[in-house]
């Protein structure tokens, strides 16, 4: 018996509603942000995440009264990201219920927030969110303000470096969204993932790039992440959690059975 | 109606408690007076953290001596479990001393990531009124760096690198080092036996 590896669906919120888009553009409505997360937790999802993505470009707080409708009613760990700033708009989330907050921009503008909330919460509550992109030269930098299109900039901050330095300043988890899969459901970026792996000692979840149970097969047993994070196939239906689990445990990979949920 | 106490330590996780035992039809109260606490048939001390900082605030507002000297039955949730016990290595600090034994850094290891975050089983588990309907390979939320090596107050184990105690029980002192309130139908399980049958 070990550790399962986790299935994590993802859950972009735009003023109080789940949305999802295509390489970060063209939103579209999925729902109402309690329906939804009911409905995965039932079919067995381990973990979710629920990302603010209009709080970071819009320089605004994310609004709480969300997260405590879902903590009130959730009963699976749940991660919140976007527009958290300190330690207090941390606090207030976590405090609404979160089990985890997210950190992705505002950590690049000013890194020592990781080690503010590591030090105020534990490293256990802090996530370091990445947005990666393989550049034309070939290497793997990060990108901020990825919510709103028009606003997205490039750093010159490459992802190996950026993945340890958050480690060293107390991140307890790292999601690497890899930006060029995302949405496209041709499979995660293997290479990428296996090269952050190798220098991420922390928990590691993919994002970007599922679109069928072989996806997840492959990013388990390739890169060999914790968890593997995604939205549009789910949100679609098409992959169904319960099958994704029978499939990830027919191929020797372990799962949380999806029958212990209910 | 029992009355059900949930220690307002001045941690993040104390609303997800609530929430929980909510959801059981329980609504508790959310405490640091030591009159109210010493008044409830069941006390809960949530935490997450570190510690030493636990420790620090439950000794400035007096209720490290209140726990210790608490008759009715008392859960103790992941670092609330942790400070039960006698000493912590996280910050070498001296804990409520509750029950025996000291909690430990979890080494970490190619197989065993810390902090050890997710699901994972139960194994050893005893047949106790606290665990009932809960069984070997049930799985639990977990998210620590420190756990209590499994010693004789240990009710159910759980392996990452090493075997840890996953719930302990001693008299009518008890802990889950994993989160119930985040285990589903298990955690649920084991906050209601808690609330019903432990005594």
């Amino acid at each position: 018996m070990s550790l399962a590896r986790r299935i994590v669906p993802c859950l972009d919120v735009r003023d109080g509603r789940v949305v999802k888009g295509v390489r970060f553009r063209d939103h579209v409505d999925m729902g109402d942000i309690v329906g939804l997360a009911l409905r995965y937790r039932d079919e067995g999802a381990d973990e979710l995440v629920f990302y603010d993505i209009t709080a970071s470009p819009e320089g605004r707080r994310l609004d709480r009264a969300w997260v405590e409708r879902v903590a009130r009613v959730l009963d699976i760990p749940f991660c919140v990201a976007g527009g958290i700033r300190s330690v207090e708009d941390a606090r207030a989330i976590l405090f609404a219920g979160a089990d985890k907050v997210s950190v992705n921009t505002p950590a690049l503008e000013r890194p020592a927030l990781i080690a503010e909330l590591a030090d105020a919460f534990g490293v256990q509550c802090v996530v370091v969110g990445i947005d990666s992109l393989r550049d034309a030269d070939g290497e793997w930098r990060v990108r901020q303000y990825t919510g709103d299109p028009s606003r997205m900039r490039a750093l010159p901050r490459r992802t190996l470096d950026w993945v340890v330095e958050a480690q060293r300043l107390g991140a307890g988890e790292i999601v690497l969204n890899c930006m060029g899969h995302d949405g496209v459901r041709t499979g995660y970026d293997l290479d990428q993932l296996r090269a952050v792996r190798a220098a991420c000692a922390v928990p590691l979840i993919a994002s970007g790039g599922a679109g069928t149970a072989e996806h997840f097969v492959d990013v388990f047993r390739e890169a060999d992440v914790d968890g593997a994070l995604a939205a549009s196939v789910f949100h679609l239906g098409a992959v169904r959690i319960p099958a994704l689990k029978r499939a990830l445990a027919a191929a020797g990979i372990a799962v949380r059975p999806w029958e212990a949920a209910s | 109606m029992t009355r059900v106490a949930v220690i307002d330590s001045g941690v993040a996780n104390v609303g997800s408690v609530v929430y929980a035992l909510e959801r059981l039809g329980v609504t508790p109260e959310v405490t640091a007076d030591a009159g109210a606490i010493r008044a409830a048939d069941r006390v809960i001390l949530p935490g997450v953290g570190a510690a030493a900082p636990a420790m620090a605030r439950l000794r400035q507002v007096g209720l490290d001596a209140v726990l210790r000297t608490l008759t009715q039955p008392l859960l103790g949730i992941c670092l609330g479990m942790q400070l039960l016990f006698e000493r912590s290595d996280e910050g070498d600090v001296e804990c409520l001393g509750l029950l025996p034994g000291r909690v430990q850094r979890l080494v970490p290891g190619a197989d065993a990531r810390i902090p050890h975050m997710g699901w994972n089983a139960l194994h050893d588990v005893r047949d106790v009124p606290l665990l009932d309907g809960i069984a070997d390979g049930a799985q639990a939320y977990f998210v620590h760096g420190y756990a209590v090596p499994p010693g004789e107050c240990a009710l159910a184990a759980c392996t990452h690198g090493v075997a840890f105690a996953a719930v302990v029980g001693q008299g009518r002192r008890f802990g889950a080092q994993f989160h119930p309130e985040r285990s589903a139908a298990v955690g649920a399980r084991l906050l209601r036996n808690f609330i019903e049958n432990a005594s």
